[in-house]
């Protein structure tokens, strides 16, 4: 569904991504883990283009969308992102924080908006907070509110750049649960995360970055039990 | 002294509650119009575009570094001369407005850089386009952030406008200046000007240091 072909990444003179190609199929949930800085943020961000990637190509079902004149307003419509820090809009209620995009970008009118909001508020148990501005919400709640918010656009795939870094520890679990419905839903993800459990349970393939690459890629079960890189090995040793 | 000052007072009051109309309204179209027109230069400032961002700078630089008498002068002979003719009410209040819209111009533009990033990152990546993120999702949140500093630009004004005077249109100077060709008097009208202007802006600040904390709280 996306490819990355030999995709590099430099800040100034810090190269991030170092000639990456992966590829994430159909219906497929990877995980991106390793050390801070390692670039897998970067890696995930490149897919809907928040960042331009210096050198490579991202195929998005087939079209070059790094291609020049490619409108990726369209495409992003088919992918949601999940923030570390929610970014939920302030200035609008509940609903309309979910409503927005979806209205605005002519994908329903305000009536099936609407009923689609509630509809996913009833899912991650918010209804009563249609209403309310995300201030009064607590951070699990603004977290499931995000997801809710890019599921509005029914995207195709969703990206999770860390959604539990931000939380307290005890709002954790809420928002993984949802997450780990989504993916039960056979929703294609990439997920960012330093929840090594999480990690393990809910992906197909987990994928270890060091330095800018991908320095291991594997099962769960590969990745946490049987590791071939040293670096890996030494990283799964300080966080398990 | 007091006695001219009273007396002044009796037979002007009039004059001087229009100047204070007159000061007012001048304040208040070059902010409101200074808002709109400042809110397209400081996104011309910041586009991505080095012409269009070159503009908006030069805009702001040329206006910001010239005195406002001066311009006033310049759009009050250079109107006429490139055909538009105003009375001199409108023509003080274009160049008004077109100094304020530079200072407010900087005004919006930090106030569209404390709205946080990740704000913008999100609306982007639900599809939604430049322009729409903009409007539906920075700019409502900057205007909450500049509110009081939009309101300080319109006390500052409300003093500024005392240059208007120069060309006759009936601001609160101008009725000083009508006072004293009348009554050969200098002092007293002046302070009568003085103590109103500073009523005003004194009071208008306050009140917009009040509304800040509310707004904070």
């Amino acid at each position: 569904m996306i490819k990355f072909e030999h995709i590099s990444k430099r800040f100034g003179s810090l190269e991030v991504l170092k000639d990456v190609t992966q590829q994430v199929n159909q219906n497929e949930i990877v995980s991106l883990i390793g050390p801070s800085g390692s670039g897998k943020s970067t890696l995930l961000r490149c897919m809907n283009l928040l960042e331009v990637p210096s050198s490579g190509r991202i195929l998005f079902k087939g079209e070059d969308i790094t291609a020049k004149g490619v409108n990726i307003n369209i495409h992003r419509q088919k992918m949601g992102m999940v923030f570390q820090h929610f970014n939920v809009f302030p200035n609008m209620t509940v609903e309309k924080n979910i409503t927005i995009a979806p209205v605005n970008l002519k994908k329903m009118n305000k009536e099936q908006a609407h009923n689609r909001a509630m509809e996913l508020l009833d899912r991650v148990g918010l209804r009563d907070k249609a209403d309310v501005k995300p201030v009064k919400l607590s951070g699990g709640q603004k977290q499931r509110l995000a997801i809710v918010r890019a599921m509005a656009m029914e995207p195709e795939v969703m990206l999770f750049d860390e959604p539990t870094s931000a939380l307290d520890p005890e709002m954790v679990g809420e928002v993984l649960e949802v997450i780990k419905d989504l993916a039960k839903s056979g929703m294609t993800m990439m997920i960012v995360t330093h929840e090594m459990g999480f990690a393990r349970e809910i992906s197909d393939r987990v994928l270890f970055m060091n330095n800018g690459v991908i320095a291991e890629s594997g099962t769960p079960e590969k990745i946490f039990e049987n590791p071939d890189n040293e670096r890996l090995k030494e990283f799964l040793s300080k966080v398990l | 002294m007091a006695e001219n000052i009273l007396r002044v007072l009796n037979e002007y009051s009039g004059l001087f509650i229009q100047g204070i109309g007159y000061t007012l309204l001048l304040a208040f179209i070059a902010v409101t119009c200074g808002t709109i027109l400042g809110t397209f230069v400081a996104l011309l400032k910041m586009s991505s575009n080095v012409v269009l961002s070159f503009i908006g700078t030069s805009y702001i630089e040329l206006f910001r570094n010239t005195p406002l008498l001066l311009q006033l002068y310049i759009f009050m002979f250079l109107l006429p001369e490139i055909g538009i003719n105003l009375s001199p009410f409108a023509a003080v209040s274009v160049g008004l407005v077109l100094n304020t819209t530079a200072y407010i111009s900087e005004i919006i533009r930090s106030g569209i850089q404390s709205v946080d990033h990740g704000q913008t990152e999100a609306a982007r990546s639900l599809g939604l386009s430049h322009v729409q993120t903009l409007r539906m999702v920075v700019l409502p949140q900057a205007m909450r952030n500049i509110l009081p500093a939009l309101a300080n630009e319109f006390v500052t004004d409300i003093k500024e406008t005392s240059l208007a005077s120069t060309f006759f249109v009936g601001d609160l100077m101008t009725t000083y200046r009508t006072v004293n060709g009348a009554t050969f008097l200098t002092l007293e009208p002046l302070f009568i000007a003085g103590v109103i202007y500073f009523v005003l802006s004194f009071t208008l600040s306050k009140l917009v240091a009040y509304l800040e904390r509310r707004l904070r709280a």
